[in-house]
């Protein structure tokens, strides 16, 4: 019942042989150690296992694994290039868009996907791509402000 | 309270939720395992007096100096987004006289930091910090003693300047705190302690500083206490009740027993399994039955207020002041009001989360929780393990908000680590975080108050029923006053079916939704402006300074209410910390929906550590009060938890965010004051009295869903 899957890891080609079943969420953490994402909520309602699969923001935490084969899979180890932060995580720490830092990982996993499809995103359009991620501390203007701010970086080319 | 029986059926489904009580049951499987552990200081002051603790007074605790002149800072606190671990850093800073980048925080390790009984209360920065700081100054002097016995100089003639001392005559004359520590503990203490600085030698504090810790959060660096993993590791799910107060009758395992890859352990009536995979432990655990018997109390979310209003309780009189009767005969009108506020669910959304090792028979245990010494100490008191066995390690902790003061899955994790042999990770699922949640708890006010023929309140006779005395006092200057808090007897009359314990300014929400509600209520009816009549009631000069001060950053129009504007005014002091608010609302007739547009926020804190640090705590409450204020309303039948994950238990999103200014009146020659809470308390009678504004309804309970709206608005 184990299966060879194969699909991009942060960048990287990799092959696991596992159960197909088992959940991408726990297979990040527990096979690759990619403990960035994180367990919220169990029912793909907060967005803490929030990753990218082919540039789209998607839930892992119910996710079989199978589900990715042949895909592209980006968690917020893979996001930073060359030691060089993304737009977004660099927008996040110079607006201190973060308090506790456990929902901050699918934040900025959702940001980036939303970018990717709107690089001129409104204030508005930035609240509506947020909305189904869930911060407990109370950072959200400060997300917002950070997300438009490394929108406007990204199309000038920074 | 009638007993019944109750069986549970074979399950195959896990982890869903918005179930209704059936389904719920066939979710979690059947069993029992419940105590509730201590929370608070309280509990602690119950440990044998050989047990007690306290901080020490040897400066040695708080910091070591390395040979390359880093500075370690040990504190027992926790960082849960709060952000000590910068301000706490900052103190250490200036008081030592090192640079800040130095300086290396090493938080809530029961080993290796100063004892401290748990991260709540706001008490970091105005309890700890002075401590801290008198610590800094103690080995700045004793380092300064060295330095002159070294360099062959007076004291008087050194000079020290980021961690490098210096004979001011003879600048080439100098050594370095790490040359004279050399990572070492000191020896020498002073016989007479030195004073700390005053807020003008400071270098680092009052600087508005970014989180320090940001980098390592955004890149997912940053250690949760889910995030480890040791060699041979196992993950338990642990058998629950459906419903708080059950027994277990019988448990049938052999279910899980079957899944290859899985262990069931049982210890009486707690039973877990456990799996080097994750997910085969998720499986295992709804293969279990479980039959049990409970005894349901007879209360529910749709029946507890007259259910707390029949009750019989300790009553407490806190404060008194002239003479009630008098000022009943003095008043032109009196007003007599209840209000309601229900259970509430703290939900970090990280889940309380343990990894429990032995090695031998040292224990050590990495928990997320805002007490570890408090978790160390229960370890030792039910697992009968010595205390200096056992250690506890705090990572990062994705959110407390007072609910980590609790910290059964420590125990959990402990005592799965003792039975199996191996590393245990007990990671509570969002439906255990849920129902093992030390809820903040619900409550009733009522306050009987009136106002003389000049607009001045004379009369204040307050009854707060299960919300205790934090914020409760009047803090208006009445003549004729008595707050009277009562509170639960359980062997009389018990309330609640479940644990409650501090939610984010404990109770201190309930207090200031009753007291500012109150009061703009004699406002409007004395035909004055909000402002002008708490102005005019007020000689707490603080309160008198927040309420202009936000009033000015708002541009506050005076005007009668309700003016159809939206606009409500309300304010508090909590955590030593004064804070007024006023916010603008925009509220749909026909739906019931009621927005906030912007709030303005001023607060006194005394002398504010790290402004950027401060303005952030204080987005952060007025952020989180949405949830309390609009949607945040525990359901449950008896001990049956019926919310079991954010599809039904709404808490504050993006698009629910107004536009927030805050203002920070820094005293800076006055002592530091909480930050973490005080923002929170005024935004739920700011918004009440913003709905009354814009549209003339009262609302005496939160939160303001749109039925409630509506219904207050049918009834003007």
């Amino acid at each position: 019942m184990e299966e060879t899957i194969r699909f991009k890891l942060n960048n990287k080609e990799t092959e696991l042989v596992t159960d197909p079943n088992q959940i991408l969420l726990w297979v990040l953490r527990n096979r690759f150690g990619l403990t960035g994402t994180k367990y919220g909520c169990g029912i793909g309602f907060c967005g803490a296992c929030t990753v990218l699969i082919d540039n789209e923001a998607a839930r892992s935490c119910m996710l079989p694994v199978s589900e990715v084969a042949g895909k592209s899979v980006v968690t917020i180890e893979g996001l930073a290039e060359d030691g060089k932060l993304h737009p977004v995580q660099q927008a996040f720490v110079d607006h201190d868009a973060l308090q506790c830092g456990y929902c901050t990982p699918g934040m900025i996993l959702t940001a980036v996907a939303l970018l990717k499809k709107n690089n001129a995103p409104t204030r508005q359009e930035i609240i509506d791509g947020l909305e189904d991620n869930l911060c407990r501390c109370g950072a959200h203007t400060r997300i917002i402000d950070a997300v438009g701010d490394a929108a406007r970086v990204m199309k000038g080319g920074k | 309270m009638k007993k019944s029986d109750r069986k549970i059926n074979k399950t195959s489904a896990e982890g869903s939720s918005g179930m209704k009580r059936r389904s719920f049951v066939k979710i979690l499987g059947g069993g029992i395992f419940i105590f509730f552990q201590p929370w608070n200081a309280l509990d602690l002051l119950a440990l044998p007096a050989e047990q007690a603790r306290s901080l020490t007074k040897d400066y040695n605790a708080f910091l070591q100096i390395a040979e390359d002149g880093t500075v370690s800072c040990f504190t027992g606190k926790i960082e849960m987004g709060q952000g000590v671990i910068t301000s706490l850093a900052q103190m250490m800073a200036d008081e030592l006289d090192v640079p800040l980048e130095k300086v290396k925080m090493i938080m809530g390790d029961t080993d290796l930091c100063p004892y401290d009984m748990g991260t709540w209360g706001s008490l970091s920065t105005r309890s700890f910090g002075p401590n801290m700081r008198a610590a800094a100054a103690e080995a700045r002097a004793v380092l300064t003693e060295m330095a002159s016995a070294r360099l062959g100089v007076p004291v008087a003639q050194l000079e020290v300047k980021e961690g490098v001392v210096t004979d001011t005559k003879n600048p080439q004359n100098s050594v370095t705190y790490a040359q004279l520590a050399k990572g070492k503990r000191l020896e020498k203490y002073m016989e007479v302690k030195p004073p700390v600085k005053d807020f003008t030698k400071f270098t680092y504090v009052g600087k508005p500083l970014k989180h320090s810790d940001a980098y390592d959060k955004v890149t997912g660096k940053a250690k949760y206490a889910g995030d480890l993993k040791l060699p041979g590791m196992l993950f338990a799910r642990i058998l629950r009740p459906p419903s708080h107060g059950g027994k277990l009758v019988s448990a049938d395992v052999s279910g899980a027993e079957k899944i290859e890859g899985v262990r069931v352990v049982r210890d009486g009536d707690f039973i877990a399994v456990v799996s080097e995979n994750h997910d085969l432990a998720d499986l295992a655990i709804v293969q279990i039955n479980a039959d049990y018997s409970f005894d349901e109390m007879k209360v529910s979310d749709k029946t507890l207020f007259d259910y707390i209003n029949k009750g019989k309780y300790k009553t407490n009189v806190s404060r008194t002041a002239g003479d009630i009767e008098a000022g009943r005969a003095q008043c032109e009108r009196v007003f007599e009001h209840e209000y309601h506020d229900p259970y509430l669910a703290h939900t970090p959304i990280e889940t309380h989360t343990a990894l429990a090792r032995f090695e031998g028979d040292k224990l050590t245990v990495w928990a997320s929780t805002q007490s570890p010494f408090g978790l160390q100490d229960a370890i030792t008191r039910d697992l009968g393990i010595p205390r200096e066995n056992v250690r506890v390690i705090t990572p990062f902790v994705g959110g407390g908000f007072g609910g980590k003061g609790a910290y059964l899955q420590g125990i959990e994790a402990a005592k799965l680590a003792r039975m199996t042999g191996k590393p245990v990770m007990v990671t509570w699922t969002r439906d255990e975080e849920f129902f093992f949640d030390m809820f903040h708890s619900a409550a009733v006010v009522k306050v009987n108050s009136g106002t003389d023929k000049n607009g001045m309140i004379t009369l204040w006779d307050y009854h707060v029923y299960l919300a205790g005395t934090r914020g409760a006092d009047v803090i208006y200057d009445v003549p004729n006053t008595k707050v009277t808090s009562y509170s639960e007897d359980k062997s009389v009359y018990p309330v609640h079916p479940f644990g409650t314990g501090p939610w984010r300014a404990p109770n201190n929400n309930t207090n200031t939704f009753a007291r500012e509600t109150q009061i703009d209520i004699m406002a409007s009816s004395a035909g004055i402006d909000p402002l002008e009549f708490r102005l005019r009631n007020l000689k707490d000069e603080k309160m008198i300074a927040c309420l202009k001060s936000a009033a000015e950053k708002f541009g506050y129009v005076a005007g009668k209410t309700p003016s159809e504007r939206g606009i409500g005014i309300a304010c508090g002091s909590d955590a030593g910390t004064w804070v007024a608010e006023i916010v603008e609302v925009k509220v749909d007739r026909s739906t019931g929906k009621v927005s906030v547009i912007r709030v303005a926020c001023s607060q006194d804190m005394g002398l504010c550590v790290n402004p950027q640090g401060a303005l952030i705590q204080m987005e952060g409450c007025i952020t989180m009060a949405l949830g309390y204020t609009f949607s945040e309303e525990l359901k449950f039948e008896g001990g049956n938890i019926s919310d079991r994950n954010f599809s039904t238990y709404n808490i504050p999103r993006f698009s629910w965010v107004p536009k927030i200014d805050c203002v920070i009146l820094d005293r800076k020659d006055q002592a530091p004051q909480g930050g973490g809470e005080p923002a929170i308390i005024a935004i739920g009678a700011a918004v009440g009295n913003a709905i009354f504004d814009a549209t003339g309804a009262r609302l005496f309970a939160v939160p303001f869903t749109p039925e409630r709206v509506l219904a207050a608005l049918t009834k003007t």
